[in-house]
């Protein structure tokens, strides 16, 4: 042990590695490459990891979604393919025979999944946006980020069918000059003039919705498009001890029953449940992280079986001089630790660089997809992860010196020296 | 100093065995500066390789200042090597990726001695064999009458008790040989105790004993009078 913190042994050891300067580059690289395949593997799941989470942080995990299609079956006197559609009425329904649901939110839009999006106007400036019509629960459903000064639609809104209307960064950004307050701003949808009350934060990713959707009162949308009780879908949460999988089919039944549909129709209604959607995807960036491992330590390991290889052609390309040591009194264990910690030491060099290496990798990679739409944010690897592969790596790099360390005592001093 | 008593030492090549040296007795008193003379094959590579420690004799006594050397494990005949004796072989030996003076403090380091110290002691002894402005330089750049100068400023700094020297002059052209033995002789004359193993008359006439080998015994061991190499060297 004594030897280990020696300044004379590492001057020693760094002598003859830095001396070898070939040598000692070829024999990091495989190391290197190993703990920087690892790092960059397993940086990149956990940032996929990250990006997924990000991509649902902004809607309930334990959500669904529930829309009506036509039923395939006949039934209770109707013929097949007749068209349904949901009813506000369906919602209270819902509510009552269910008790997993905690929220559920009837929505309207146009200009989402088929129709035209409204025409906006304001002042000169036009565009065409997708329209919703909302209730205020939808935001315990789905987080929407609302700038400052700003709300989203409340009670009072549904209640008297106010027109007002909550847009997006986009809208305001086409309709609005830079630096006019659009709180408080009047624009016409689809010929009728709305008052903003706020605008919300666009976070990419979360499905359908993009950063220039408007949000009006329910009642508002249903005047203005003449919806009447139909609505085009549900979000529903469920509480979050619940069976979200269980609740869906609940959902189904519960309204296959209302609409008199044949309870075994799959085609009447058609459903969305993030939850199982979230958890598949998790389940694929776990396996991705497990792979990451896997592979990683297994170039780890191939790369310190590469520093034992090249060791143990070293020392025979040593022999003659390891037998001048020994000629000049270095004793078999002098001989064998400075192998070994020769070995622990490239293999330690090789994996703090690989690290490094990595970790800048990771980071120049996550700031180019830093502003583009992808699943990738904060990649980063668990300092337990990095400070394991780093203890493996020691670990394996003093049992591959021991090979080469214990060729190099085997030979013996005069058969080394005779060597030419 | 050294002491030998009945040495024998046969190698085993295949299924017969080869009797190398057939009953050795041979003494060295300090100060000596004994040459070893013989053919090829004579045996004499084998009994400086025995007197080294490097090999070990199948029976006989070897006493080395009054330490019996028998039976050591390899730790022990390698701080036995370290203490008492000095190597200069023909090919030099020296550690091509390290300088001169590194090269000469190398011993020390086994000898645990710290790098100051090291550095000096090692360097003294280079300017003891006049090579002190080349202290920095690799073997590679060094002639090779310099680099067995270098390598007995090696054998030198440990402070052995006994030099052992391997045909020192044996890739060497006869001037740079003369160059090398009156180095010897002049260490010798500092009182140490000095083996050279030559086939070369004129190097052995320079020491101040002959010891012939024949065939794995001592035919002749004679008291000569030394030349000096320094007559040979302008």
């Amino acid at each position: 042990m004594r030897i280990l913190f020696d300044r004379n042994t590492w001057q020693e050891i760094f002598g003859s590695i830095s001396k070898n300067k070939i040598r000692t580059v070829i024999t990091i690289i495989g190391v290197l490459w190993g703990i920087f395949v690892y790092i960059g593997m397993s940086g990149a799941a956990k940032g996929l990891d990250n990006g997924f989470e990000r991509q649902f942080e902004t809607v309930a995990m334990n959500s669904l979604f529930a829309w009506a299609q036509s039923t395939s079956k006949p039934y209770d006197g109707f013929k097949t393919g007749r068209q349904l559609r949901l009813e506000l009425s369906d919602v209270q329904v819902l509510q009552n025979r269910i008790p997993e649901i905690q929220f559920i939110a009837p929505r309207n839009a146009k200009g989402v999944f088929g129709g035209d999006p409204a025409l906006i106007v304001r002042g000169q400036k036009s565009s065409n946006f997708a329209v919703y019509g909302d209730f205020p629960v939808f935001t315990k459903i789905a987080t929407k980020k609302i700038y400052d000064n700003g709300r989203f639609i409340n009670k009072d809104d549904i209640e008297q069918a106010r027109k007002v209307c909550v847009i997006g960064e986009r809208t305001r950004k086409e309709l609005f000059e830079e630096d006019e307050e659009p709180i408080g701003g009047y624009i016409r949808i689809d010929n009728i003039y709305f008052q903003v009350v706020g605008v919300h934060k666009y976070v990419p990713g979360g499905g359908f919705e993009t950063d220039g959707d408007i949000y009006i009162p329910f009642s508002t949308y249903k005047k203005l498009y003449n919806t009447g009780e139909y609505i085009d879908w549900l979000t529903i949460a469920a509480y979050d001890d619940a069976d979200v999988v269980q609740v869906e089919e609940d959902v189904k039944s519960v309204l296959k029953s209302i609409h008199r549909v044949d309870p075994t129709d799959e085609r009447a209604f058609g459903s969305f449940n993030l939850g199982e959607i979230f958890n598949r995807i998790m389940g694929f960036s776990k396996g991705l992280t497990f792979l990451s491992l896997v592979i990683g330590i297994a170039t780890i390991l191939a790369g310190v079986i590469g520093i034992g290889n090249i060791l143990l052609i070293s020392v025979k390309e040593r022999t003659k001089e390891l037998g001048v040591r020994r000629a000049l009194g270095a004793t078999p264990k002098e001989v064998r630790s400075q192998i070994i910690l020769e070995s622990v030491f490239l293999t330690f060099i090789a994996g703090v660089m690989g690290i490094i290496l990595g970790a800048l990798t990771l980071s120049a990679v996550n700031n180019l997809t830093k502003d583009i739409d992808f699943p990738y944010t904060n990649p980063t690897v668990p300092i337990p992860y990095v400070l394991g592969a780093m203890v493996l790596m020691i670990v394996l790099g003093t049992l591959i010196g021991l090979i080469p360390a214990q060729r190099a005592v085997s030979i013996r001093p005069i058969d080394a020296l005779r060597e030419e | 100093m050294i002491e030998i008593k009945d040495l024998h030492k046969s190698y085993k090549m295949g299924s017969n065995s080869l009797h190398v040296l057939k009953g050795i007795n041979f003494t060295a008193e300090d100060g000596e500066l004994v040459a070893i003379m013989g053919s090829s094959g004579s045996g004499k590579s084998t009994l400086l390789n025995i007197l080294g420690m490097l090999d070990e004799a199948d029976s006989g006594e070897y006493t080395l200042d009054n330490v019996p050397i028998k039976n050591l494990s390899e730790t022990k005949a390698a701080q036995y090597r370290n203490k008492f004796l000095g190597f200069i072989f023909q090919s030099f030996n020296l550690i091509n990726y390290k300088s001169a003076m590194e090269n000469v403090a190398l011993p020390l380091y086994y000898q645990k001695v710290g790098r100051k110290e090291r550095q000096e002691k090692a360097l003294n002894y280079l300017e003891r064999v006049g090579l002190k402005e080349w202290a920095t330089h690799l073997p590679n750049e060094l002639s090779g009458g310099q680099k067995q100068r270098v390598a007995i400023a090696r054998a030198m700094a440990a402070e052995p008790k006994v030099l052992l020297a391997d045909e020192p002059t044996g890739a060497l052209d006869s001037k740079t040989s003369y160059e090398v033995m009156d180095l010897i002789q002049k260490i010798n004359d500092e009182g140490n105790t000095i083996l050279v193993v030559t086939h070369e008359e004129d190097i052995a006439h320079m020491c101040k004993r002959i010891v012939h080998l024949r065939d794995g015994v001592i035919v002749e061991d004679k008291k000569v009078k030394q030349v000096r190499a320094a007559e040979y060297v302008q």
